[in-house]
């Protein structure tokens, strides 16, 4: 079966959709990517759609609902290199993807999401120091 | 108005979903739009390819080459045999979906053409039409 490429980078999953995908071939990256980043204990998805000429109503949900169910799963994402056009169109389609964080390119991309993962190591040893505190006397 | 060209081709899965933006890409770029254009138009008949897939069981699209003095335009007009849509007030509304969908198909496409016409009843299936010129 046709299937999308999920590149595994240290803690980063990296998706490039080069394609024009029919709407299995996204349902099925879709289930691919979030088994992945539980079985991998992804922290962060970045998906690169710099190729892609057209983002419909499909598309575009599928990329918002990855980006809710990474979320769940304790990963976060970015969407990079989207078109002007596929922008403009997404906006006059009413699919402004609110909530969904995007990036000019994968650079800025990674940085963004190292950002995020230093943010959560962050708010995890604070909330171990609180509870080591607590069982010390 | 004259129409300089015409074909029908069927939608009637998710491949020709595909299939048929890319004919009607492949169409706006020998037309010379510009790529905001063609990236409306191309996204506008992927959400009525899909919708004549989904609720209309299948059936065709043609497109038609036009050239209003001087001025090229196209006009694709997507046609099933499903259902129909008994509430069109309703189906034109953002946000309202009989099924899955987000509910932005109808009254997004409208959005993103020059020229937008529903023709359904219940039982008689559905014809949307649209144009964008140049």
């Amino acid at each position: 079966m046709e299937r999308i490429a999920i590149l595994q980078m240290g803690k980063f999953l990296l998706v490039t959709i080069q394609v024009d995908m029919h709407d299995q071939l996204a349902l099925t990256l879709q289930d691919d990517l979030t088994n992945k980043i539980q079985q991998k204990g992804a922290k962060g998805v970045l998906i690169d759609i710099s190729a892609l000429e057209m983002v419909d109503s499909f598309i575009g949900r599928m990329i918002a609902d990855i980006s809710a169910m990474s979320r769940l799963l304790d990963a976060h994402t970015v969407l990079v290199g989207m078109q002007p056009a596929v922008a403009i169109t997404l906006v006059e389609l009413g699919l402004p993807l609110t909530g969904v964080r995007t990036a000019l390119n994968v650079e800025r991309g990674m940085r963004l999401l190292r950002a995020d993962v230093e943010a959560d190591d962050h708010e995890y040893a604070g909330t171990a120091e609180g509870a080591d505190g607590g069982h010390s006397h | 108005m004259a129409v300089t060209a015409t074909d029908v081709v069927p939608v009637r899965t998710e491949q020709d979903i595909v299939l048929s933006r890319q004919l009607v890409r492949k169409l706006l770029q020998q037309l010379q739009f510009s790529l905001v254009d063609q990236t409306k138009m191309v996204t506008a008949a992927s959400e009525l390819a899909r919708n004549a897939v989904i609720y209309g069981g299948g059936g065709t699209m043609s497109w038609q080459i036009l050239d209003n003095g001087g001025r090229a335009g196209l006009r694709l007009s997507f046609e099933d045999q499903g259902p129909g849509i008994p509430d069109t007030v309703l189906a034109m509304t953002d946000g309202w979906t009989s099924g899955h969908g987000m509910g932005k198909g109808l009254p997004g496409s409208k959005r993103l053409v020059n020229e937008f016409d529903l023709q359904t009843a219940p039982g008689q299936g559905t014809t949307v039409t649209i144009t964008r010129w140049k």
